[in-house]
């Protein structure tokens, strides 16, 4: 039983619950690096890491958190991991820390981390903020990952340093600068929305 | 680097680097709470303030507190204790002092703790290495750049829901997502005028 409504939070959270699509969530902090896609898959890993041992953590201590200052418990949970992320990545990549510059540090605002651990952590086992963690990471990862593949492949005619498209291919340079994310992003919804949602809430209409 | 001086970094924060439009930060609310102008203006405001007075009350404790005792990388979590705690406290003093002003901002000012460009603003100002002036400037220029981007997103926003047909799909963060980005490429229009970073 606890193995199906494990699977079904981790679907949820991967699709019709994935907070990028549903509310637009957590975007700040790595909406600001999806023009490279390296930068946006160490952003996202860092993500994961954290979103899962803040809701796995929060969750182990919820008993002995006071309710009036749970706020400064989780940000102060979040942060301290966060810094573990730094430090690991300013020794062992430190090209791409210096790269990632301040977003690294931003990722304790990530909406994303606060609102699960609102949500989920602060009232439910281990075990299914556990899973809610991971899966809630996850989702959001494959979205951003995905914007990034599209603005470097438009915006450099390559993904990973790799070029794929041909010579005559021109450069879009406008999708590795600010604007381009925020159309990427926007067309992304559109289809997502206008696509893939509709037949859902058709059905919970009727 | 030439040094830049207090109005350079204040108009560059406001509109070249902007922090909303090329840095993508306080997306969030950003997109939450741009539906009226009122709104806006009043999380605007408190935007202002707040980013102003923690950049500096930031500035201080690295330099005078984190560097002289080695703790720098505790950076992450000090400045978001000083800003909660500054946050908390603004709260109380508006609170006692005026009640109006509570009404107006005090709705706000939980919502900005976890808003990404006040953190992000401390953030910049490190790796930079501003100096305590141009900290300062680049504070409050950055608070004024996001309160110029909601209000005008708000006010787009208000005609947008009142005179067109949107695509079904489009609603809601869609359509203001493309109209944020159509802001950034305006915007872009400054640029090369000053250059940070």
């Amino acid at each position: 039983m606890t193995a199906i409504r494990d699977w079904k939070i981790f679907k949820d959270n991967l699709m019709t619950q994935n907070p990028v699509f549903v509310q637009v969530l957590g975007i700040c902090s790595t909406l600001a690096v999806t023009n490279v896609l390296k930068n946006t898959l160490v952003m996202c890993l860092g993500l994961i890491f954290v979103t899962t041992l803040s809701n796995l953590s929060l969750s182990l201590l919820r008993a002995w958190i006071p309710s009036r200052i749970r706020m400064m418990v989780e940000v102060l949970i979040i942060a301290s991991l966060v810094i573990i992320v730094d430090i690991c990545l300013k020794a062992y990549y430190p090209d791409i820390s210096r790269q990632l510059g301040p977003y690294v540090g931003l990722i304790i605002t990530n909406c994303i981390i606060m609102g699960r651990a609102e949500a989920v952590a602060l009232t439910s086992p281990p075990r299914t903020a556990l899973i809610d963690g991971i899966s809630s990471g996850i989702g959001y990862s494959y979205v951003l990952l995905l914007i990034a593949c599209c603005r470097e492949l438009l915006g450099t005619g390559g993904i990973w340093g790799v070029r794929l498209l041909g010579q005559s291919w021109i450069n879009w340079s406008i999708m590795v600068m600010a604007p381009g994310g925020f159309f990427v992003l926007a067309v992304f919804i559109w289809i997502v929305k206008g696509w893939i949602m509709r037949p859902v809430t058709g059905k919970a209409g009727a | 680097m030439q040094e830049l001086g207090f109005f350079a970094i204040l108009f560059s924060a406001v509109f070249t680097n902007n922090i909303l439009l090329t840095n993508y930060l306080g997306m969030c609310s950003f997109l939450g709470c741009s539906r009226e102008i009122k709104t806006a203006l009043g999380l605007g405001s408190a935007v202002i303030f707040v980013t102003a007075a923690t950049s500096v009350l930031n500035w201080l404790v690295y330099a005078c507190i984190l560097v002289p005792l080695d703790l720098v990388y505790l950076r992450f979590i000090v400045f978001i204790v000083v800003i909660a705690a500054f946050v908390q406290l603004v709260e109380m003093i508006i609170e006692r002092v005026s009640e109006p002003l509570y009404n107006a901002l005090g709705i706000f000012l939980p919502l900005i703790t976890v808003n990404c460009a006040i953190l992000g603003v401390s953030l910049f100002m490190v790796i930079r290495e501003y100096t305590f002036k141009q900290a300062a400037a680049y504070g409050l220029g950055s608070g004024v750049g996001w309160a110029l981007a909601i209000i005008a997103m708000a006010g787009i926003r208000q005609r947008l829901t009142q005179r067109s047909r949107i695509p079904r799909g489009l609603e809601g963060p869609g359509i203001a997502l493309i109209i944020a980005g159509t802001m950034a490429l305006a915007f872009m229009g400054f640029n090369g005028m000053i250059n940070l970073s």
